[in-house]
């Protein structure tokens, strides 16, 4: 594209895109948040979104043993129902992928790792690189990098854009999704422009937040991320994934993004490959909702297991 | 993978549909003298229930029960006092909501989504802010010791029957007139459950009363010469002819009449929020909407980008079943109301304009009309001029802030407009220039009760809502 010819160029480009109203964009979503999904929809949509959660950890104390008990978990979530689908991936730091890798063995779960000095991205491009190289080379599937907030506040696409190829460049085949922490953009035009610039630069996914900044995922956010996707696939032919992490808990709300999803982007992102939930508490309170829709009966949390 | 949304209808059961109504007169319900008449749900044309019709004696009954409430109580009640009464009113109306929401869908055909999250909660707002001027009036900026009129005539529309009975009932109480409400003849069943409502509130009988029927009740309604004030909301043509009937008497009249409105797009707008407004716009309530934005006007630069999203929002509407709760647009009020559409549509075409409609599939029974709209339409089209008030867009371009003016202003209506653009100085400069009641930027049919809400030229005169509305109620 010639958006991204020269930084003049590509700053033409992205304030060149049509703006978002806040009071409608909000409005839209709220709409959007009256569907009532029921009975047999409720069913597949429950299945969808279990299958579609990259469940995570993120936390200084991550140990081996909590990473193998998140893989066990994603492995089968429901042991007392071997129809329930495996999640998508297990999202974890760098130095937990070799251990993820092993324990999710021929599961076909992905292993994702967060890299480039997640969550701040406050370092240099060396260390970045370097960070991403090493998750990739104790095998992860799949790369969640952040981007530089600064250098997209202070108006330096080009420096984002630039990161992005070469984080890109170290992941090779790996897919790469790309943290824009909308929570620190702020504002729903600087959400559309960092979406497209992910995009140009060459992201798989491009996904809302990092879960250490608030606010993270928002309906309205990732409205706008979808239509960012829809839009670019209109315009160059490639599709782009769409990740909202962090504040998704509850099976309603999952459900409320898959509608979404349906009518922004269309039935072809609502899969897997195109459409994930960064989360760790969503799972269970699917897990409930889906025992509950089948034996017509609540049960305690203490029926579901801990990671 | 395709989502399909399993049937979530709203049940039915929290309606309590008598086989007969009468008429509601001096607090009690009784029979009219005329021919009953069949109300229909328009979504399944099944009978909902009979209606009485009130002839020329029956209306002069309810007429002299609301004289003798004005006189005798309403008049001499204090406007904290009546605040009471509308309040109470209001509150009953929130308790009430889901039952008045699937009435409202079952007998007008209107999406449930609307009825419960649109009509009936402004319903509820518009007499809780009435009930808030009743005790202020001398505070309202028409004159020192505003009067009422005494006894107002009110006639309804079929496309907001609650929410027009609302704007007609709630401000001419708070000012202390008494009223005799004559809803419209294909939507009268939540009329009646309001009668019920006011017996609940323990209204002063006679201070609202409800007479049924058609054309010729309302006739009979405004030339009885027991009534002081006239307001109608409807067609213009209806309106001019309720205008020639009280002239030369003393009766004050407000009128809010049809419109044919321009929604504005010009190249800097929000694109995925005008195209929700658009569809807004016409969509909301089957375009049965005398405010409805049915003339877009887009600026040439982006006409192809915004059709080619409108088009693709508007197929993923969901057409049928009012009382399913994942619904957008419900059925054609009526057989008649649905033959205009066709009729104006057929013309459309016959004039050169091209016709799209939403792929959908629309039911067998009842009275259905798929979301369309027409392309290459220009201002010499009837399809531009006339009021079509239906789910069809005309589409016209425009190049220059000047043209657009132009365009929206040239017509015989003027209710209401709507301009979107990022930029905020444009916006203000078009608001001055928009002969229009209202104009909404980046925004579309959203209504509120402190805002006034009329026309300019043949969409009426007078205000309602806010402040302004009370000044038709008030006798200074």
């Amino acid at each position: 594209m010639d958006a991204v010819t020269s930084p003049a160029a590509l700053r033409r480009f992205l304030h060149g895109l049509p703006g978002v109203d806040q009071v409608g964009c909000e409005a839209r979503t709220a709409t959007l948040s009256t569907r009532s999904i029921k009975t047999t929809s409720k069913a597949w949509a429950l299945d969808l979104a279990i299958s579609m959660i990259d469940l995570t950890t993120l936390e200084g104390q991550d140990t081996h043993g909590k990473v193998r008990a998140l893989c066990a978990k994603a492995r089968q979530p429901d042991p007392a129902d071997p129809t329930c689908p495996q999640v998508a991936a297990i999202c974890v730091y760098p130095d937990m992928v070799a251990v993820a890798k092993q324990a999710l063995g021929a599961s076909g779960i992905n292993v994702a790792s967060v890299a480039t000095a997640f969550p701040s991205g406050r370092s240099s491009l060396a260390i970045k690189l370097q960070d991403t190289r090493d998750a990739v080379s104790a095998g992860a599937d799949e790369i969640d990098m952040v981007i530089d907030r600064g250098a997209f506040l202070s108006g330096d696409y080009q420096r984002v854009y630039d990161e992005i190829v070469a984080v890109k460049g170290a992941c090779g085949q790996t897919h790469l999704k790309v943290i824009m922490e909308t929570g620190e953009l702020v504002t729903y035009d600087n959400v559309r422009r960092a979406s497209w610039l992910s995009m140009l630069a060459g992201a798989d996914f491009i996904k809302t937040s990092t879960g250490k900044v608030q606010p993270a995922a928002t309906m309205p956010v990732t409205l706008i991320l979808l239509e960012a996707v829809r839009d670019f696939r209109d315009a160059t032919g490639r599709m782009v994934g769409v990740k909202p992490a962090g504040g998704i808990s509850t099976a309603k709300d999952a459900i409320k993004y898959l509608v979404m999803v349906n009518e922004t982007a269309g039935d072809d992102w609502l899969d897997p490959h195109w459409f994930r939930f960064g989360a760790s508490r969503l799972l269970n309170d699917l897990l409930m909702q889906r025992t509950k829709l089948s034996t017509g009966r609540y049960s305690g949390p203490d029926y579901f297991t801990l990671d | 993978m395709a989502f399909e949304y399993a049937p979530a209808p709203e049940s039915r059961s929290v309606v309590d549909l008598r086989s007969s109504y009468g008429l509601f007169v001096n607090g009690e319900f009784v029979d009219g003298s005329g021919h009953a008449f069949k109300s229909v749900s328009p979504a399944t044309e099944e009978v909902l229930a009979e209606m009485a019709e009130a002839t020329a004696d029956d209306v002069d009954k309810a007429v002299a029960a609301a004289r003798r409430a004005y006189t005798r109580t309403w008049s001499k009640m204090s406007g904290a006092e009546r605040a009471k009464y509308l309040y109470r009113i209001a509150r009953i109306i929130q308790e009430r909501s889901r039952e008045l929401a699937v009435l409202e869908s079952l007998d007008n055909g209107k999406p449930i989504r609307e009825s419960r999250d649109v009509d009936v909660p402004l319903v509820a707002a518009y007499f809780f802010y009435y009930a808030g001027w009743a005790d202020k009036l001398h505070h309202s900026g028409f004159g020192a010791d505003p009067q009422p009129h005494g006894v107002a005539g009110q006639i309804i529309p079929w496309n907001f029957p609650l929410l027009m009975l609302a704007w007609k009932i709630a401000p001419a109480l708070a000012c202390g007139n008494t009223v005799v409400l004559k809803p419209a003849e294909t939507t009268s069943l939540t009329a009646l459950l309001f009668a019920e409502i006011c017996q609940q509130a323990d209204l002063p009988s006679g201070v609202v009363n409800i007479v049924t029927g058609a054309g010729e009740t309302g006739q009979a309604l405004v030339a009885h010469p027991g009534i002081d004030k006239v307001a109608f909301t409807g067609s213009t043509e209806v309106g001019k002819a309720i205008a020639r009937t009280v002239a030369g008497t003393s009766k004050s009249v407000t009128l809010e009449l049809g419109g044919k409105a321009a929604n504005i797009v010009f190249d800097d707008a929000p694109l995925d929020q005008a195209v929700e407004g658009i569809v807004n716009g016409i969509f909301f309530n089957q375009g049965h909407v005398c405010c409805a934005g049915s003339r877009l006007l887009v600026q040439e630069s982006v006409y192809d980008e915004v059709l080619m999203r409108l088009k693709r929002r508007m197929a993923t509407l969901r057409i049928g079943d009012p009382l399913d709760k994942n619904t957008d647009v419900g059925a054609i009020n009526s057989a008649e109301q649905l033959a205009r559409i066709r009729e104006l549509s057929e013309v459309g075409e016959a004039e050169g304009a091209e016709r799209w409609s939403a792929p959908c599939k629309l039911p067998d029974r009842g009275f259905w009309f798929a979301p369309t709209v027409f392309t290459g339409v220009t201002q010499a089209h009837r399809i531009a001029r006339e009021e079509i008030f239906g789910p069809v867009l005309s589409v016209l371009t425009f190049r220059t802030p000047a043209e657009a003016i132009e365009k929206a202003n040239n017509t015989p209506y003027g209710l209401s407009a709507g301009v979107w653009t990022d930029k905020g100085s444009r916006i203000l400069w078009m608001a001055d220039r928009l002969r229009a009641g209202v104009v909404w930027a980046n925004t579309f049919n959203r209504f509120d009760p402190t805002s006034p809400f009329g026309g300019y030229k043949e969409s009426g005169y007078g205000r309602e809502g806010g402040r302004h509305g009370l000044e038709a109620y008030l006798a200074h």
